[in-house]
């Protein structure tokens, strides 16, 4: 327990430390997009009735900025390791496979969550901001949190160098999360890109998450949970099986 | 450790290595670059896994009591890592918890004093100095005071104030109990401080004995006679192992035989300029070992 708490701890000074670049400068990259689209897009887009444009961002942009945080935040951190080696001060002492997993997990979670917050922090000066179910908000915080994480504990690993880390993030990391409905609904999408979207997973997590804050959205929560969960807890077992497995971490 | 092998890919960095090194030993490591040393440890320290073979310390297996193993284990890498966003302090603060110890501060005083950090306890490790950095590699592995300390290369880039109070501060360590393992490319270190000593070669460990032993088996003294330009005398010819500095090496296995053959020379009328004993060295076995000999 005291190792994971350490680890944890480590983890999270690492990114409070560089606060600037990994908390501000994200929620100062939400708020030009929030300033932007609401700009351009207030006057001419009402998605659902009675909610501003501006308003229906905000959850989509708070969710889009928590998961590339979460991911920026695993997969960075290991990287470094890697290639700085000191990687072996965390592989060297009798920490279990499972505190490793949960220390960078939760620190990922930590992270996403506090530029999260930041996000909306900044949102409630630009649009009213109501939270209806906020046991949605939370779940559906956690649980896509989780799946980004896992991504990057993965893609971490998996990456011999930045330029890898950097292909994951821009081809697939990037077009998951734009490209799910953080701007838009997909009812305004030409049918095929509608029934294209249903396979994206990381559309459950933006639409539930949305529902959470305005009662209203494309699917249902109970559906999108069903979708989110059990991806969420198959990279949470993919993640651990390539720990135990020491896949690129122990020769 | 029995029978371990380890494969990268195609290179056979260790083939077949068995070792035991008792509790309380000091003990060494020797062999040139790339011989599978590093290996050796990375596979006691879990860092890799064998391809063949076991290996136990404190009589834990290293893989199916892997956390028991490591908690007995402290490695200093050979590599100068560290990591830029912690200070010292709080590396070993760190490095503490991962062993599962939340206080540990009058230890950390002691390691930090005892090799000379104290006054760098808060700086950043990236403004540390190569051999500062080296030294803080070596309290990260002491913080859980291990039974079995790994050291590979301690000693590399640190200044020679510094290796003394260095080795006698794991002198100390060894005196009080802890099993030492250490490898080094400065022999003499070796042949002062360890009992035993271990060479290995392309991953075969070619030599294994007490270092009194190894030293005293190689049998080999040298008598080094300057006489000029006059021609060795037919009676040393046998002895004579070849030149160095214009001077004759000569065997010289027994002690007692000086006096014979100064003795010869005065008698042959050849006058001597200067002359020289020398003792061989761990470097000399070592060497010889390599050149395939054996020791
Ligand atoms: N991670 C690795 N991947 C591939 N080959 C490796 C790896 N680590 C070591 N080797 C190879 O294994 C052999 C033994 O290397 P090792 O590092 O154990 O040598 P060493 O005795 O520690 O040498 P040195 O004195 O230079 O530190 C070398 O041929 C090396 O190239
Ligand atoms: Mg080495």
């Amino acid at each position: 327990m005291t190792g994971f708490m350490t680890l944890l701890r480590k983890e999270i000074l690492r990114f409070w430390k560089v606060l600037l670049q990994t908390i501000a400068a994200p929620v100062l990259t939400a708020l030009l997009y929030l300033l932007i689209f609401s700009h351009v897009l207030e006057a001419h887009v009402q998605v659902y009735p009675g909610v501003s444009y501006t308003a229906f961002l905000m959850p989509g942009l708070i969710m889009m900025s928590m998961m590339q945080n979460a991911f920026a935040n695993s997969s960075s951190s290991l990287i470094q390791s890697k290639i700085t080696g000191n990687i072996v001060f965390v592989l060297l002492p009798p920490l279990s496979y499972l505190e490793f997993f949960l220390a960078y997990l939760v620190a990922a979670l930590a992270r996403g969550f506090a530029v999260g917050v930041g996000v909306l922090l900044v949102g409630v000066f630009f649009a009213d901001i109501e939270m209806r179910h906020p046991g949605w908000v939370l779940a559906f915080a956690l649980a896509s949190g989780t799946v980004f994480a896992c991504i990057g504990i993965l893609a971490g690993i998996w990456a011999d160098k930045f330029d890898h880390l950097a292909g994951v993030q821009n081809f697939v990391i990037m077009p998951l999360t734009f490209l799910s409905g953080v701007f838009y609904s997909i009812h305004s999408l030409p049918a095929f890109w509608q029934s294209v979207s249903h396979f994206n997973p990381v559309f459950y997590m933006i639409d539930g998450f949305r529902y959470g804050f305005f009662g209203q959205g494309d699917v249902d929560p109970w559906l999108g949970m069903a979708v989110v969960l059990p991806f969420a807890l198959l990279l949470a077992v993919a993640t651990l099986m390539m720990l135990r497995s020491g896949y690129k971490l122990r020769h | 450790m029995r029978g371990l092998e380890k494969h990268y890919g195609r290179v056979h960095a260790l083939r077949g290595v068995d070792l035991d090194i008792a509790e309380g030993e000091f003990f060494a490591l020797l062999g040139p670059n790339g011989a599978g040393k590093t290996t050796l440890i990375s596979l006691l320290a879990g860092l890799a896994r064998a391809s063949a073979g076991s290996a136990e310390i404190m009589g834990f297996d290293v893989t199916r009591e892997y956390r028991r193993a490591r908690r007995a284990l402290g490695v200093v890498p050979q590599e100068l890592v560290y990591d830029p966003f912690f200070t010292v302090r709080e590396t070993l603060v760190f490095q503490s918890g991962y062993y599962g110890l939340r206080d540990n501060r009058a230890w950390i005083d002691e390691l930090l004093a005892n090799l000379g950090l104290a006054d760098k306890a808060d700086a950043y490790t990236r403004v540390l100095s190569g051999g500062m950095k080296r030294r803080l590699l070596v309290a990260q592995a002491l913080v859980h005071k291990p039974p079995v300390i790994v050291l590979d290369e301690p000693t590399a880039g640190v200044d020679v104030e510094l290796r003394q109070s260095l080795w006698a501060f794991i002198r100390r360590l060894n005196q009080q109990g802890h099993t030492i393992l250490l490898t080094t490319h400065y022999l003499e270190e070796a042949e002062t401080l360890c009992e035993r000593v271990a060479m290995l070669k392309e991953g075969r460990v070619v030599a294994l004995d007490r270092t009194a032993d190894l030293l005293r088996g190689a049998a080999e003294r040298h008598l080094l006679l300057d006489i000029g330009q006059q021609p060795l005398p037919e009676f040393l010819r046998a002895r004579l192992k070849g030149m160095e500095d214009g001077r004759h090496v000569l065997d010289l296995p027994d002690f007692s035989e000086l006096e014979t053959i100064l003795a010869g020379l005065r008698a042959a009328g050849i006058g001597v300029r200067d002359l020289a004993l020398r003792e061989v060295d761990l470097e000399d076995v070592f060497l010889k070992v390599m050149r395939g000999g054996r020791a």
